[in-house]
């Protein structure tokens, strides 16, 4: 089972803060991997917020291979950060020879080019990465998108920290938003892309979970969108119906929970605004999801939200201060990283509710 | 002695003997007064006895005429082993007996000179049953846990009607950053997934028809199962036309037209629209024929709710001027419109055929979006009457095809947009519940089901040929015939609290399969939940092959 865990701060956070609230979370899990993604980037990248950051992991081969294509492609490389590692014997580290963090300036043709079109391309750029570095696992290409920044490995998540020297803080790889997730997909094959989060065009989606109408989102999702392929973990249909929902038909973010677990009928009957939701209900009938869940989820303006699936068989805590909102499956990660809190503000959403934390750290709790 | 002549028809010719003990008879007569097809009849025989009478052998004979109950030796009186005559007899003197040798296919049409002619189910024994080669086999545990199916909510309900892709949907958002719906869209409802399918008024006794509007009317107000019937082709009686139970009932609209004239005066006086239409292209039990009620049939409120006189009513196979699919499309459009001013969802029903795939993807394209539900119809589902030919070789099974359809819709993404319906043979083991969720797991919103219904009231036909008379008019438990003295055997209240029960032991039966998948609303293709005992069955359906 997983264990899933996020922090929103009005301070840049050092990646150490995510693998503490998920270290005492390891009863939970099976210690099998470590994946975070970062949104709203400090350090090393706070200046170059609006250009697209390429996270990857990689053989020398694929590194060729992705900065030839990037090249001809017109995109032109104006940083890039190698993690100093520490490959000390005895670590459970599957690791790859290569992990590439790389910001390019986009093609001149497209730099005047406005905001959709840019963000269609850098999908385009990624798929077409993913696709050429997939044979004989050259690479794994988790991001390409501006402010983000993703590493996943296959391993022990204290290994894995050790490994890229994320136990002590610095100030040089920071974010404001961190989700963070401790395990690989074990009901399937051990793939690096089958760990959560997962991301798309700027929206995160992590889940602790089953989703038993996997085989109907994956059906239906494969149809919507080009950018909705893989499918190694049945949480990578939560992220595509967000983007669909969010992106796609510009919904706003409280209908998310109405597409994923519509009310009964019975109470859509009475409420106001029952032909929209029965509308939602019919059309998008295979994006419904079914089983134990709670998902977190970060928007492109690094909104982070979490729910739970409609008969509450899956926790999740919500526990916040001042100048931080973390989110985890269980709090004892939140009382190790907000020792001070004052816990009674805890929330514990329940099965009809999305909590939704802006950029101001402003809780929102909505009914659905 | 008589000269035999091998011509004549005897009872080991006929599907069934009357055994008959002369012993245990009293002669009451009833067997004989039940027997609506003339079957057995009383006749007199001559006896022989010999005995001797004082001390010594002095062989003697003594000849009586004795009353006793023989079986008719005509073809067009011959038992259906319906087995009413041992029902109603006092003293188990008298019953059918199946005859294996019998060759009534042959001489049937020898004598006749005509096609066989029946009611009932398809007949040619078949192979086990693709549904029970499968199994709901993914039963949640462990972190994913099933659901208590006594404690939790579960939300069975299926569309019909025309649902858009979500993109053109026509939403808004206002200040409150809400969505606001800013035209109108096509009417849909959701409806319990089974609906009691379309046995006509004609076909069924006016007061199996009650039953059955009764049974559904009492799901829909005091079981809170939004059920909704059929009407078959034929029309529906006014009073029905203009009451506000209209909203339960589907209207069919097939190549007859019958009873639509009386359809279309009645409209200004509807209290409630009709729950929906379903226009009638095909029926699975006799694809590429038409309906068939026998002169025999047509009773004087018959006439009257058709509008025709007494004579057999056939139903062109074809829609006049229905040549191609943008066309039925097009009726549809327009019956639609002008009828109910777009209030009312309209769907087809069509044969399961080797095309339904190609007939299904032209609707599920159209531009209109106005096809309102596929109602796919397979073998071994029931008729009223039908050639005997077409009822045995004819048809396509239903549940590949359904499958079909739905992996089509799927390859184009847009399952769910045409709500797919499926019949024929469902529940033919007495078991809908079940074959129905593995048709909706296999990808069907919902099924209908029309034979079942009638052996809820008591039909003592089945698929080895016993009865199946329907479309003689002479049913002997009173469901398709319109002779009062027939009729009058159907309890209508029994009948309806039959069918309410069944139902309602059917949805508990639902939640018993949803539970252990852990789902709580219909798992429309999820057909991860179901596993194959036969490789051939796992490979057509994409199943998981188990052993
Ligand atoms: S079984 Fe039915 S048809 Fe045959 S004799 Fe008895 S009542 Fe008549
Ligand atoms: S009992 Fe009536 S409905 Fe049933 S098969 Fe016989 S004639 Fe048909």
């Amino acid at each position: 089972m997983c264990r899933i865990g996020a922090i929103k701060s009005l301070n840049y956070v050092h990646p150490s803060q995510a693998l503490l609230l998920m270290e005492s979370q390891q009863k939970g899990h099976d210690n099998s991997g470590f994946a975070m993604v970062m949104h709203d980037l400090g350090g090393i990248f706070e200046g170059y917020k609006h250009l697209p950051t390429l996270s990857m992991a990689c053989t020398d081969e694929g590194l060729k291979l992705a900065e030839e294509m990037l090249h001809t492609a017109g995109f032109q490389r104006v940083m890039q950060w190698v993690p100093e590692i520490d490959p000390r014997p005895g670590l459970d580290i599957h690791a790859m020879p290569n992990y590439v963090f790389e910001t390019f300036d986009y093609p001149k043709s497209s730099r005047q080019g406005d905001q959709k079109e840019k963000e269609e391309l850098l999908l385009d750029m990624r798929l077409k990465l993913r696709k050429a570095l997939e044979h004989d696992e050259q690479g794994f290409v988790y991001s390409f998108w501006p402010d983000v920044v993703t590493l996943k490995e296959i391993g022990d998540p204290r290994d894995i920290g050790t490994y890229f020297r994320l136990w002590a803080p610095d100030d040089k790889f920071t974010a404001k938003v961190i989700t963070a997730q401790c395990r690989q997909n074990t009901n399937y094959d051990i793939v690096r892309y089958a760990a959560h989060p997962f991301f798309l065009q700027g929206y995160t989606a992590l889940a602790n979970g089953e989703n038993t109408f996997y085989l109907k989102n994956v059906e239906f999702q494969r149809q919507l969108h080009r950018g909705y392929i893989g499918f190694e973990s049945d949480s990578q249909c939560f992220l595509y119906t967000l983007h669909y929902v969010h992106r796609e038909l510009n919904w706003p973010l409280h209908y998310y929970k109405h597409v994923v677990t519509p009310l009964p009928f019975e109470d859509i009957e009475r409420r106001e605004d029952k032909s929209q939701l029965l509308a939602m209900r019919q059309s998008l009938a295979h994006l419904e999801i079914n089983g134990p869940n709670t998902i977190i989820g970060v928007l492109p303006d690094f909104t982070m939200f979490t729910c739970c699936d409609a008969k509450k068989l899956r926790p999740v805590v919500v526990g916040r201060t001042d100048d931080t909102v973390v989110i985890s499956s269980e709090v004892c990660g939140i009382n190790d990283i907000l020792p001070d809190r004052d816990w009674e503000t805890d929330i514990y959403p329940h099965e009809r509710e999305i909590v939704a934390i802006d950029n101001n750290l402003e809780v929102q709790r909505w009914r659905q | 002695m008589e000269t035999m002549k091998v011509q004549n028809v005897t009872p080991n010719d006929m599907p069934w003997k009357i055994k008959y003990d002369a012993s245990r008879c009293t002669l009451c007569g009833s067997c004989v007064s039940a027997c609506s097809f003339r079957a057995i009849e009383a006749k007199v025989e001559r006896r022989r006895m010999v005995f001797s009478e004082g001390d010594l052998p002095d062989p003697q004979q003594r000849f009586s005429a004795v009353p006793v109950i023989r079986q008719v030796k005509d073809v067009r009186h011959y038992c259906r082993g319906c087995g009413i005559c041992e029902k109603v007899c006092p003293n188990d003197a008298i019953g059918p007996l199946r005859n294996p040798d019998t060759r009534h296919p042959i001489i049937t049409r020898c004598i006749g000179g005509d096609s066989i002619k029946r009611g009932g189910r398809k007949n040619l024994e078949s192979a086990v049953r693709t549904l029970d080669k499968i199994r709901v086999g993914r039963i949640s545990q462990m972190t994913d846990p099933s659901l208590d199916a006594q404690r939790h909510t579960f939300d069975l309900l299926a569309p019909f009607g025309r649902i858009l892709p979500a993109k053109q949907l026509p939403f808004r958002v206002n200040e409150q950053n809400s969505l606001q719906v800013e035209s109108s869209m096509p009417p849909v409802h959701w409806i319990y997934p089974v609906i009691i399918g379309d046995m006509s008024i004609g076909a069924l006794s006016w007061r199996m028809w009650e039953a059955v509007a009764m049974a559904v009317a009492y799901l829909n107000e005091e079981c809170g199962l939004p059920v909704r019937m059929c009407s078959g082709e034929g029309g529906v009686p006014v009073r029905l036309l203009k009451s506000r139970y209209l909203k339960y009932i589907i209207l069919q609209i097939a190549s007859g037209h019958f009873g639509w004239n009386r359809i279309a005066k009645a409209m200004p006086h509807m209290v409630e629209d009709p729950a929906g239409v379903l226009i009638k292209i095909g029926q699975g039990a006799k694809p590429g024929d038409g309906g068939l009620l026998q002169a025999g049939k047509v009773a004087e409120h018959i006439q009257a709710i058709r509008g025709v006189p007494r004579a057999d009513l056939l139903s062109p196979p074809n829609h006049q001027g229905l040549y191609s699919i943008e066309e039925s499309v097009q009726k549809m459009f327009l019956s639609f419109n002008a009828a109910f001013k777009f209030r009312v969802p309209v769907a087809i029903k069509v044969a399961a055929s080797a095309t339904s795939v190609s007939v299904f993807n032209n609707l599920v394209r159209d531009p209109y979006n106005i096809v309102g539900g596929f109602f796919l119809d397979g073998i071994d589902g029931g008729t009223g009457a039908a050639h005997e030919v077409s009822l045995d070789h004819t048809g396509h099974p239903i549940v590949s095809k359904l499958r079909d359809c739905y992996l089509a819709a799927t390859a184009q993404g847009r399952q769910g947009q045409i709500p797919l319906w499926a019949a024929g043979g469902l529940g033919k083991t007495g078991d809908l519940a079940a074959d129905a969720f593995k048709m909706i797991a296999l990808g069907a919103n919902g099924v209908f089901t029309g034979k079942l219904v009638l052996q809820m009231a008591g039909c003592v036909g089945n698929d080895m040929g016993r009865c199946n008379a329907c479309n003689t008019g002479l049913c002997p438990v009173g469901i398709t015939t319109q002779e009062p003295p027939l009729v009058h055997r159907l309890d209508v209240d029994r009948v309806a609290q039959n069918i309410v029960n069944y139902f309602l032991a059917m949805d508990t039966e639902f939640k018993k399969l949803l539970a252990p998948i852990g789902n709580s609303s219909l798992p429309v293709g999820r057909s991860d939940a179901l596993v194959a005992t036969d490789q051939a069955v796992a490979d057509k359906l994409q199943l998981q092959y188990v052993c």
